[in-house]
């Protein structure tokens, strides 16, 4: 549109305007392309933790799943603009405050994602092999931080606890054929322990019911049609389901259709390809962990439950409360997958610690002119990256709206300049990646894999800075 | 003598993008292409369309038809396309995604509407 051409009226000639981003994610390169593509005169510098570029894309997003990860196309179009710039192992509020990035531009935009996970605060959750689902997929995704994490596989029995797509997601690297896995770019270590695993059975346990789980059709879909897998889903859990599903919005329709169709009358594909599993996923409604248990040595042996029921008209909001009936599932491993959380990255920043996200309105973070959030850190952790997308590109737009009419300040240039000067010799460049980006290639390409991920921090700075 | 019969051309049509912003663009699409194709190849400029390169995994590429010509598709969408269509702002019964719907000649003059993301509703404010 004419409107989003025009420069940045605020700037006098000649002097650039410049905004930072900090974190390189679906959010912060989505952000990064609006604001590049409004504002023709605009510098955008990305400022990135680790030393390697996309966030979740590259990190969350499972190996299973290489067509999510074209997004990256995109982000480095982006990267390669030369009004865009990368900092890669650059942490805000470490290597440079938040004070430091306000004083020197014009905007800042939080897009640093959701690093922590919500605990289940329940006894038990401490043992060996009680893992989070952030970790455990750090841990096939090679994260730096995750790549020593201790998984035992070595046990019939898993039960995941969550009823979202990262459940689902932790379920299916449990159960897929390792000969599929092992042509994905899943983490060499991850692949070893998981071509020993023994896992047979994935409980895949939800606080509420069928009409209530998070997780999306296509997902479920996938469940259903793992090779070598039976899905089982309990009657009685579905029971009614029928009178419901035609009131319902089309996608929790579809999705209900789905669930009570697999239970009470599978398709003769399924059945047909049910009948030669050799392993199953069970989904579990209503229940939530009370404890988890151990054997003499410490091992976990499984995980105590409370029968739960629900309140209210059969839809999507009903609550759970718990009984007193008690129900033990036996597992030896624990994944728990009930969601992510963001953290202040300074002290002064307004956080709402309760929902785990900065304090904002639409965006704009609560009485702090010039800051901005997107993505997950200011939505909270849900949903995919389409909706990250969307919240990317309208606080784009918000930011040059902000800066369009003057209400922000134009910093000196010096001021950006002598930042850059200091993280300079830290920083891994957008091109320093390339070529962290062919080394992993080319290391993939001798086992057969798409890419194999290098792990180690030192390792990826001294690819990067190999020139 | 088959040598004098005419080599295929590919055939091109006419197809109009009705844009979010209220923008009327028309193309000349390829029979044979699909419409995520056809919106590359004319640059016609939409944020986030296409994210995942026709790969049915992303749902950014939706696009809604009138009754009448949503029916006129040979291709009815397979549950894979429905599954992901799920996931858009805006859903309609005559919802596609543009990456799976392939141009016929007969498609010549369709008009078809870009829906706007869901958090446009957010217009930016002093
Ligand atoms: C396990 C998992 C699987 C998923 N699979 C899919 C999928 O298949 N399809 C789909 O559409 N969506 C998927 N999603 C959702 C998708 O990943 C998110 O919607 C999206 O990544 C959120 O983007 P973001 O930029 O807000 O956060 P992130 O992607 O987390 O990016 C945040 C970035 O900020 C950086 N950072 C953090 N702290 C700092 C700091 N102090 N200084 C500088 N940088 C910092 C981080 O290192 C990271 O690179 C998945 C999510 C998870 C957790
Ligand atoms: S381009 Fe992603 S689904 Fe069509």
């Amino acid at each position: 549109s004419s409107d989003s051409q025009k420069s940045s009226s605020s700037s006098s000639p000649g002097q650039q305007c410049c905004v930072a981003v900090v974190g390189s994610g679906p959010a912060g390169f989505y952000t990064a392309q609006q604001l590049l593509k409004g504002d023709h005169n605009l510098i955008v510098d990305i400022y990135e933790k680790l030393p390697v570029p996309f966030g979740l894309v590259r990190f969350g997003v499972a190996p299973d799943h290489p067509e999510v990860k074209n997004v990256i196309h995109t982000f480095t179009n982006t990267a390669k603009n030369e009004r865009c710039n990368f900092f890669g192992n650059v942490e805000v509020g470490r290597d440079v405050s938040l004070k430091d990035l306000r004083d020197a531009y014009s905007a800042v935009i939080l897009c640093y994602g959701a690093s922590a996970n919500r605990t289940l605060g329940i006894p038990g959750e401490d043992l060996p092999n009680v893992i989070s689902a952030r970790s455990f997929v750090g841990w096939y995704n090679g994260v730096p931080q995750d790549k020593e994490l201790q998984v035992n596989l070595d046990c019939e029995s898993a039960v995941v606890l969550g009823h979202g797509n990262v459940a689902l997601d932790v379920a299916r690297i449990l159960l897929t054929p390792v000969s599929i896995l092992e042509k994905t770019d899943i983490s060499e270590h991850a692949l070893k322990a998981l071509h020993r695993s023994q896992v047979s059975k994935v409980h895949v346990v939800g606080r509420r019911g069928p009409l209530q789980v998070a997780f999306t059709i296509k997902e479920l879909r996938e469940m259903i049609k793992l090779p070598g897998t039976q899905t089982v889903i309990r009657r009685e859990d579905v029971e009614g389901l029928d009178k419901v599903i035609d009131d319902l919005p089309r996608p929790r329709r579809r999705l209900t259709e789905l669930l009570y169709k697999t239970a009470v009358a599978p398709s003769s594909t399924d059945t047909r390809l049910w009948e030669q599993a050799t392993k199953e996923w069970r989904l579990v409604f209503l229940r939530s962990p009370v404890q988890i248990l151990h054997d003499n040595n410490g091992s976990v042996s499984g995980v105590e439950f409370a029968v739960n029921k629900l309140q209210g008209k059969p839809s999507q909001f009903q609550k759970a409360v718990t009984t007193d009936l008690r129900e033990t599932i036996k597992c030896g491993l624990v994944l728990s997958s009930i969601g992510y959380r963001s953290v202040p990255l300074d002290s002064s920043l307004p956080f709402d610690s309760k929902n785990g996200i900065i304090d904002n309105e639409n965006s704009r973070v609560r009485n702090e002119q010039g800051l901005y959030c997107a993505g997950w850190v200011g939505k909270g952790p849900v949903g995919v990256i389409l909706g990250t997308m969307t919240d990317a590109f309208e606080t784009g737009k918000l930011v040059l709206h902000d800066l369009h009419s003057g209400h922000l300040k134009i910093p000196e240039r010096m001021k950006r300049d002598q930042l850059i000067n200091q993280i300079k010799d830290k920083a891994v460049t957008f091109t320093d990646w390339q070529r962290i980006d062919c080394a992993e290639m080319a290391a993939g390409e001798k086992l057969g894999k798409p890419r194999e991920k290098i792990t180690d921090i030192q390792t990826l700075l001294n690819v990067a800075r190999r020139s | 003598f088959c040598s004098s019969v005419p080599k295929p051309q590919h055939q091109k049509v006419k197809v109009i993008f009705l844009l979010s912003d209220g923008r009327r663009q028309e193309v000349n699409a390829k029979v044979g292409d699909n419409l995520l194709d056809v919106i590359t190849e004319n640059d016609i400029d939409i944020d986030g369309f296409g994210a995942c390169e026709g790969t049915l995994a992303c749902s950014t590429c939706h696009l809604i038809f009138k009754q009448e010509d949503y029916d006129k598709i040979p291709d009815k969408p397979t549950d894979e396309e429905l599954d992901m269509l799920d996931l858009a702002y805006g859903l309609t019964d005559t919802s596609r995604l543009g990456c799976q719907v392939i141009v016929t000649k007969d498609m010549d003059g369709l008009e078809i509407s870009v829906p706007k993301g869901v958090a446009d509703a957010r217009s930016p404010q002093s």
